[in-house]
């Protein structure tokens, strides 16, 4: 893919210090997807280096590299200059590269000293694990941490704050040189964040490489010396904190050409058909009111953990919202279930493709046929040539590339799972169709195509809701947009006010 | 970019290819090949009314183990089965001492095989438990019933009548069980191969996540499931006890496993989302083959459930072998 994009700053290369670990023009294909381009990237002991970019930039990816969990096809990975090989999770845990990842990887049955030591426990007489040996050691690194939690307590006693802590402790328990913070604020509260800067400045002071990856503009400004930033799998800037703005940071996460690759669509908003009014959840998501009128695209926009699947999936009666009315076409309508949200015309295109989507072990007229059973089938019995007609009707329009409609869904490419999942929706007749990340994880052609037909089903008067962490996408297909940030409304954005830089400031809170 | 619409065909394989290339098939042919090994084996086995004798080992665990191949095909399971049977047996046997009469009886077998159904739904279903541990509890909690009110003793004394569910012949050598078990396998085999239920089924043993996310009822869908496995284990506890014309609290013990093997060896997944009904069938009667086929020999019970016991690991473990020997062999 061309895009114009800034020359990278030299400033990193002509530092003093030699880096710890470095990635030289390291690129990793994926089928039909390129996750990461001839990127660079340079860790130095006793800095912080802010990793920054959009969902999807290719972040998670190097995460995986610098771990040993992915290989990379081409480019070099050197260790104190030296060229090294992370042929597994053990080879970098070896080199002293640690992560600490955004969801907790840990275990909830063990104790906080398993967890902490799990795979490289002190040994003692006959091999077996010295407890207390272990347990000693741990209670040292918790110590060391300021973090004030029993090893002897199983991790599943522990709040996500002091789960942090943990991870934190099993990074330093394997005397790490590097250590990558994948978004590690992302689940604390204002409190808890400041106890982890404290942290980041203790590492600092003992002279570790620090890889911090954030969406938050304040923490990066407040505790990185560098920046790297990415854009659709490529290093698009580097330098020194101190020598860019936030505004410059920004426009260098999102800069570029937004129109050009989305449909042109005629614009043709008819009636109010959806409102919802204070919808509420105990913890993922308060007060959220708007409404969605036929042939309109909102998106939604917000930061991962934002609340807005949470909300979706409460509008479409996965789970019960603690407060809140719904109307569509202006009658009130209850939702318990699914069920009864496809009954009124509400559908929900789910972001987990395998789990929630497809039953990838049934074949795709089956899938297809699935919600609209009823109407395929006569007195409860099936009847098989009327499946195969539905599901060639939809599927067809969706250009779907499979070798027969026989054919399992697992046998199928991400893009074309999504195109039977959104046919089996559209299959149904719905009004509203919910859309959670219709794109993540597909080919550009089928990501194309999604956004066509997305704008098609618009135009044909069905009201789309599109949940995106993508700007380009949100900024490309919706008419309006709501941000959301900590399960609340930020700000409901449309016309001129929309731009990638309001979507960043009001899902950042900044 | 081309505009034309490429053309997807329904089908590649023909359903007929694809069921000479089934476990369905490969069962059949396992038990076309007992059967003549037991012909072979003893002079006795080619008998009309051997044959019909040999039906009774499996028509009432094979009525159950319909039910319970729709319930393992959700990714449920229901171990409560045998002792359901009991306390049905019991619950008709104490009818019988205050001289209900054949009719009220089926009424009173089914009915408590419903209610246990709905017992065990209710607690996977609304509570969220998991199903083997549920029924496993209800397996003891039935059967312990039974113990209670029975202790050592047996009911007897059932009406002359009632002796024809478990006793009686429609026609020639056609016992009225084999007549019901021809029935019921054909409407399991239409409600689950032929109508949107079965489908929903498959749908939900498949993923259940994204079964619900499609609109379906899946804990109806799962309570409707124990409840037919407990009304069909009623339906066996009517014909066990009359074919007996007795009840005591061992009646059927063990029974669960078997009605799983049977399920098991009828090719559906223990995992739930794959299986069909004409395998059940095939499996119930290879079970019922190898069974009397021992028993003509003479061979000790023991030495049965161990054949049994050989026979599905072997069943189950062969054409895994075969597939990776395959895949294997292409790789190379």
């Amino acid at each position: 893919m061309l895009m114009k994009s800034e020359a990278p700053s030299d400033s990193l290369r002509t530092e003093a210090a030699s880096p710890v670990l470095s990635l030289k023009d390291v690129t990793k294909t994926f089928p039909g997807v390129t996750a990461l381009s001839e990127v660079s990237l340079a860790l130095f002991a006793g800095k912080v280096t802010a990793l920054v970019g959009e969902n999807g930039a290719g972040k998670s990816t190097v995460v995986k590299i610098l771990t040993g969990i992915y290989q990379p096809d081409s480019g070099l990975i050197e260790v104190d200059g030296n060229p090294a090989r992370f042929s597994t999770a053990q080879d970098a845990t070896t080199a002293g590269v640690t992560a600490i990842h955004q969801e907790t990887v840990l275990f909830d049955e063990l104790s906080v000293a398993e967890n902490i030591y799990l795979g490289h426990a002190p040994r003692g007489r006959f091999g077996l694990i010295d407890t207390r040996a272990m347990v000693d050691q741990a209670r040292k690194i918790l110590a060391g941490i300021g973090a004030q939690i029993d090893p002897n307590v199983k991790l599943k006693d522990l709040g996500i704050a002091n789960k942090h802590l943990v991870a934190i402790a099993r990074a330093l328990s394997v005397d790490a040189r590097v250590v990558i913070m994948d978004e590690p604020t992302a689940a604390l509260s204002q409190k808890e964040i400041e106890e982890l800067y404290a942290l980041v400045e203790e590492l600092k002071a003992q002279g570790k490489a620090i890889l911090f990856i954030s969406h938050k503009f304040d923490e990066i400004f407040r505790i990185a010396d560098n920046y790297t930033v990415f854009r659709d799998g490529a290093l698009v800037g580097s330098g020194c904190i101190s020598d860019v703005t936030e505004a410059a940071l920004v426009k260098l996460m999102v800069g570029r050409d937004v129109s050009q690759i989305f449909p042109d669509r005629t614009r043709n908003v008819g009636d109010e058909i959806l409102v919802v009014e204070g919808y509420e959840h105990p913890t993922e998501f308060a007060d959220i009111s708007f409404s969605l009128r036929q042939g309109e695209i909102l998106g939604f926009y917000g930061l991962i953990g934002a609340g807005r699947s949470e909300f979706m999936q409460a509008l479409f009666g996965i789970t019960r919202p603690s407060a809140g009315r719904v109307r569509i076409d202006g009658e009130p309508v209850v939702i318990r279930a699914p069920a009864d949200a496809v009954a009124k015309g509400i559908v929900y295109v789910p972001e987990d493709r395998g789990k929630q989507g497809a039953i990838t072990a049934l074949p795709i007229f089956q899938n297809v046929t699935l919600p609209s059973l009823r109407r395929t089938s006569k007195n409860g019995f099936l009847r098989l040539a009327e499946e195969f007609r539905l599901a060639r009707e939809y599927t067809s329009r969706l250009d779907l590339r499979a070798a027969s409609l026989d054919a399992d869904v697992g046998n199928l490419s991400g893009g074309n799972q999504q195109k039977v999942v959104i046919a089996k929706w559209l299959a149904t007749r719905p009004k509203i169709i919910i859309l959670d990340e219709p794109t993540k994880g597909i080919d550009i052609g089928s990501k194309a195509a999604v956004h066509e037909f997305m704008a098609e089903l618009a135009e044909q008067g069905l009201a789309v809701i599109m949940v995106s962490s993508e700007i380009p996408e949100v900024l490309g297909m919706s008419d309006r947009v709501i941000v959301m940030r900590e399960g609340r409304v930020a700000a409901q954005l449309r016309g001129d006010d929309l731009s990638p830089e309001t979507l960043v400031r009001h899902a950042a809170g900044i | 970019m081309s505009d034309t619409t490429r053309f997807i065909p329904d089908r590649l394989r023909s359903p007929m290819e694809r069921r000479i290339k089934s476990w369905e098939t490969l069962l059949l042919a396992i038990a076309i090949a007992i059967f003549i090994t037991n012909s072979f084996m003893s002079p006795f086995f080619l008998n009309a009314w051997n044959l019909s004798d040999m039906t009774f080992n499996f028509t009432e665990k094979a009525m159950i183990a319909f039910a319970m191949a729709l319930l393992i095909i959700s990714g449920e399971i229901d171990l409560s089965v045998a002792s359901i049977i009991a306390l049905a047996s019991t619950a008709m046997g104490a009818a019988v001492q205050i001289g209900v009469g054949t009719p009220g009886l089926v009424l009173i077998g089914l009915t408590v095989g419903l209610l246990c159904g709905a017992f065990n739904g209710f607690l996977v279903t609304r509570m969220g438990l998991p199903s083997i541990v549920v029924t496993i509890g209800t397996m003891s909690l039935f059967r312990g019933i039974s113990y209670i009110v029975l202790g050592d003793q047996s009911f007897r004394g059932y009406p002359p009548d009632f002796a024809f569910f478990g006793q009686g012949y429609v026609f020639w050598v056609i016992s009225f069980e084999l007549a019901l078990f021809a029935v019921l396998a054909l409407i399991y085999y239409v409600v689950l191969h032929r109508t949107n239920f079965g489908r929903a089924v498959y749908a939900i043993g498949n993923n259940p996540v994204a079964a619900e996310f499609s609109g379906i009822r899946v804990a109806r869908v799962k309570f409707i499931l124990f409840l037919l496995t407990g009304l069909m284990s009623g339906i066996a506890a009517i014909c066990l006890t009359s074919r007996l014309a007795s009840t005591r609290p061992s009646i059927a013990f063990g029974w669960e496993l078997e009605i799983v093997t049977m399920v098991v060896l009828g090719g559906v997944s223990i995992l739930g989302g794959s299986g069909s009904i004409p395998g059940v069938v095939i499996a119930a009667f290879v079970m019922g083959l190898v069974t009397f086929g021992l028993g003509l020999l003479n061979v000790p019970g023991i030495v049965m459930s161990i054949v049994i016991g050989a026979l599905l690991i072997g069943v189950i473990a062969l054409p895994r072998l075969w597939e990776r020997w395959r895949l294997q062999s292409k790789t190379r």
